[in-house]
C-alpha cells in the first residue's frame, strides 16, 4: 500500500471526487440526506431547509469574495431582490414557479451587473462602501414602492408548484431545496475547474498580474458579481418560499454579516467550509436560543433581547474566526483528517 | 423665495452644519486610524454610541456631575481603543485587506449588540449640562449645546492640525502613516503609534457621541451615524484630516436640504438614502476625494 496519495498527471489533481473512499462517503451522505425528512420532526425539516439555502447564498457570496477577492457587503439586497423578484411575478402576474425561480435570479444577477459597472474602479475598501451604499437604496425602493412591494406591509408568498406538483409541507420544500443545493454546489466546484473560475483566482491573487497573462479583469470581475447575485436571487427566491412571507425586515444588514461570518467561518475560498460555514452560523441561533433558555432563570431580560444575543454571537464568531483560525473549519477539518490519516505517528 | 422661505432655507442650512459637524468629527476618527494604521475601522459608530451610553451610565446611576462623568468618559474611551487596537487589530498585522475590514465589521456588529444587551432600545434623554434657552440671531435659533458641537468639531480639527504639523509626536504618526518599515527604523515605536491613533479616535468620537445624544437623545439608532461617515471620508478624502470634516459638514447639509425639499415628494428615507447618493457620485467621479491622495490603481 502507498504510503499517501500521489498524482502523477494534471487531470488527477483536479479530478472531483480524488479517491474512492471520498466517493464511497459521498454515497452515505447523500443516502442519509435523503432518508433524514422521514425520521425528524417538521421543525427541523425547517431549519434544514434555511441550511440548504444558507448554502447556496453563501456559495454565491464566496464566488465573489472569496474566490474574487471583491467585497460586498450588499449580499442581503441581493437576496431581497431574488425573494421579491419571484413573489411579486407569482403574485401580480401569475407567472408559475418554474417561470419565477429563474427569472429571480436572472433579475438579481442583472442588478449584479449594474452595481458592478461603477465598482469595476473600485477596490477594498471603496468597494464595500459602494456595495453597502447598493444595500441601502435596494431597501429603501423596498420600503417606499408600495405599488410593487406593499411597503413594510409585506407580501404573503403562494405556494411554489411545479407542473401540478405542490410544494406544500416543509418536506416537499426541503428535497426541492436539497437538489438545488446539489446543482449549484456541483456547479461551484466544476466552475473552478474552468478557465473563467481560474480567471477569478488569478484576478483575486494580483489583478494586475492577472491582466498581464491575458486575463479581462474587467469581464471577469463582472461575471463573478452576476454568478454570485444570480446564486443570491435563487436563494431569496427559495427563502421566500420557505418563509411563505416576505418584507423588508427579513432582509437586514445583519443578513449580510450572517452570510460574511459564513464564508469567514466556513473557510474563504473552499467550497467545503463553505457548506460547513453556512450550517455553522444556520444552527448558531438554536444554539443561542438554548443557551437563552437557561441563562433566562438569572437574567431575564435576555428573554426579549434574542436579536441583541445573536448578533453578539456573530461578531465574536467572525472576530475570533479571523484572529485564531484564518482558514475557518475548512482548516480545522483538513488538520483533523491529516492527524488521523497518519495516526499514530505525528508526521 | 420670500423672506419666510428663505429663512426656512437658513434654517435647514443651519441644523445642516450642526449634524455635519458632528459627522465630521466621527469622520475625523475614521481618518485618524486610516491614515495611522492603514485600517478601514466600520465601528466608528458603535464607538461613539458606547462613549454616549456610558456617561450617561455614569451620571444616571451614580448620579456623578456631568463635567466629571465626561472626563471619566474620555478615559474610558481611551482604555477601549487601546484594547480593542491590542486584542483584535494587532494579531491582523500584516493580514489581507478582507479579513481587516471584516474584523471591524465583527467588532462594530458586536459593540452594536452589546449596547443593546446592556442598555435595550429604549430612548433615554440624555442629562444634557448645556441650558436649554436659545439664541437668536437673524430670525434663526440656535441653542447653546448646538454651538458648542460646532465650536468643538473645529476646535478639534484646529488642535489636531497643530498636532500634526509642530508636535514630535503628531510628525511620528505621519511618518507611520507615510511608511512603516522607514518610521520603525528611525526609531518610532509604531506599536504606540497604532494604540495612540486608536486612542485619539475613540476619544473624537466619544466626544461626538455626547454632543449628538446632547442635541437630541440617546438611542441604539445613533450608532446608525456610523454609516454617515463613509460618505464623508469619501467625498473628502480618505486620508485627509480636513477633508473629513469638510465631507462631514457636507453630508450634513445635503442631508438636511434633501429632507427639507425631496421628503414630500420621495418619503421620508429620501433624507437618509441622499447620502448614499453622493457617496456613489462622489466614487464615481472623484474616488479619492476632494483632498484625499490619489493612490487608486485602476485595473
Amino acid at each position: 500500500m502507498g504510503s499517501g496519495q500521489f498524482k502523477t498527471n494534471y487531470r488527477d489533481d483536479i479530478k472531483i471526487f480524488q479517491t474512492c473512499f471520498i466517493k464511497f462517503w459521498l454515497c452515505v451522505l447523500a443516502l442519509c440526506l435523503l432518508v433524514f425528512p422521514f425520521l425528524v420532526e417538521q421543525y427541523f425539516l425547517y431549519i434544514a431547509n434555511l441550511c440548504g439555502i444558507a448554502v447556496i447564498g453563501a456559495l454565491g457570496l464566496n464566488i465573489l469574495a472569496g474566490y474574487t477577492g471583491q467585497i460586498s457587503l450588499g449580499h442581503s439586497a441581493f437576496i431581497a431582490i431574488g425573494a421579491y423578484t419571484s413573489t411579486i411575478l407569482s403574485v401580480k402576474w401569475g407567472f408559475p414557479f418554474w417561470l419565477a425561480f429563474p427569472i429571480a435570479g436572472i433579475v438579481s444577477a442583472i442588478c449584479g451587473l449594474i452595481i458592478a459597472i461603477p465598482c469595476l474602479r473600485l477596490r477594498g475598501l471603496y468597494l464595500a462602501i459602494a456595495t453597502f451604499a447598493f444595500y441601502y437604496i435596494v431597501e429603501y425602493v423596498i420600503i417606499h414602492w408600495n405599488g410593487l412591494t406593499n411597503g413594510t406591509g409585506g407580501m404573503s408568498v403562494p405556494e411554489a408548484s411545479f407542473f401540478g406538483f405542490a410544494f406544500d409541507s416543509d418536506r416537499k420544500i426541503y428535497f426541492l431545496i436539497l437538489f438545488l443545493v446539489v446543482c449549484t454546489t456541483a456547479f461551484a466546484r466544476n466552475l473552478f475547474r474552468t478557465e473563467a473560475g481560474r480567471a477569478f483566482i488569478a484576478v483575486r491573487d494580483y489583478d494586475i498580474a492577472a491582466e498581464v497573462i491575458g486575463v479581462d479583469v474587467v469581464k471577469t470581475k463582472i461575471l463573478s458579481f452576476m454568478v454570485c447575485s444570480f446564486y443570491a436571487g435563487i436563494a431569496g427566491c427559495l427563502y421566500a418560499v420557505t418563509l411563505s412571507f416576505i418584507g423588508p425586515e427579513y432582509f437586514t444588514f445583519l443578513m449580510t454579516i450572517e452570510y460574511l461570518a459564513m464564508c469567514l467561518v466556513g473557510g474563504v475560498g473552499t467550497i467545503v467550509g463553505t457548506i460547513f460555514g453556512a450550517i455553522f452560523i444556520t444552527m448558531l441561533p438554536e444554539g443561542i436560543r438554548l443557551l437563552r433558555d437557561a441563562l433566562s432563570q438569572d437574567f431575564p431580560f435576555l428573554v426579549t433581547r434574542m436579536a441583541d444575543l445573536q448578533g453578539s454571537f456573530y461578531g465574536l464568531v467572525i472576530i475570533l474566526f479571523l484572529i485564531f483560525e484564518p482558514t475557518g473549519l475548512f482548516g480545522l477539518w483538513v488538520r483533523f483528517k491529516n492527524y488521523w490519516k497518519n495516526w499514530p505517528y505525528t508526521y | 423665495m420670500d423672506g419666510g422661505e428663505l429663512q426656512v432655507f437658513f434654517q435647514l442650512v443651519l441644523s445642516g452644519l450642526i449634524v455635519g459637524s458632528i459627522y465630521g468629527l466621527v469622520a475625523l476618527g475614521f481618518v485618524l486610524i486610516y491614515k495611522a494604521t492603514n485600517v478601514v475601522n466600520f465601528a466608528q459608530g458603535e464607538l461613539m454610541m458606547l462613549g454616549a451610553y456610558f456617561c450617561y451610565y455614569l451620571v444616571s446611576t451614580y448620579h456623578i456631575p456631568f463635567v466629571p462623568a465626561f472626563l471619566i468618559t474620555l478615559v474610558f474611551s481611551s482604555l477601549l481603543g487601546i484594547l480593542i487596537e491590542m486584542a483584535i487589530l494587532r494579531p491582523l498585522v500584516g493580514e489581507p485587506v478582507f479579513s481587516v475590514i471584516m474584523v471591524t465589521v465583527g467588532l462594530s456588529t458586536l459593540l452594536r449588540s452589546l449596547v443593546g444587551l446592556i442598555w435595550g432600545h429604549d430612548q433615554y434623554v440624555f442629562p444634557s449640562p448645556f441650558s436649554s434657552k436659545a439664541y437668536h440671531f437673524l430670525d434663526l435659533v440656535i441653542l447653546p449645546v448646538e454651538l458648542t458641537t460646532i465650536a468643538a468639531a473645529l476646535g478639534l480639527f484646529f488642535m489636531c492640525y497643530l498636532f500634526f504639523k509642530y508636535n514630535k509626536v503628531g510628525l511620528a504618526m505621519r511618518a507611520t502613516a507615510f511608511n512603516q518599515k522607514y518610521a520603525f527604523l528611525m526609531g518610532i515605536s509604531v506599536r504606540k503609534i497604532f494604540s495612540l491613533s486608536w486612542v485619539m479616535a475613540s476619544v473624537v468620537a466619544s466626544i461626538g457621541g455626547i454632543l449628538f445624544a446632547s442635541i437630541s437623545n440617546l438611542d441604539t439608532n445613533m450608532s446608525l451615524i456610523g454609516l454617515k461617515v463613509f460618505p464623508a471620508v469619501v467625498l473628502g478624502g480618505i486620508d485627509s484630516i480636513g477633508g473629513a470634516i469638510l465631507g462631514g459638514l457636507i453630508v450634513g447639509l445635503v442631508e438636511n436640504l434633501a429632507g427639507g425639499y425631496l421628503s414630500q415628494a420621495f418619503g421620508s428615507g429620501i433624507k437618509e438614502l441622499s447620502t448614499f447618493f453622493v457617496l456613489l457620485l462622489a466614487l464615481m467621479i472623484r474616488p479619492y476625494g476632494l483632498f484625499g491622495k490619489k493612490e487608486i490603481i485602476r485595473v
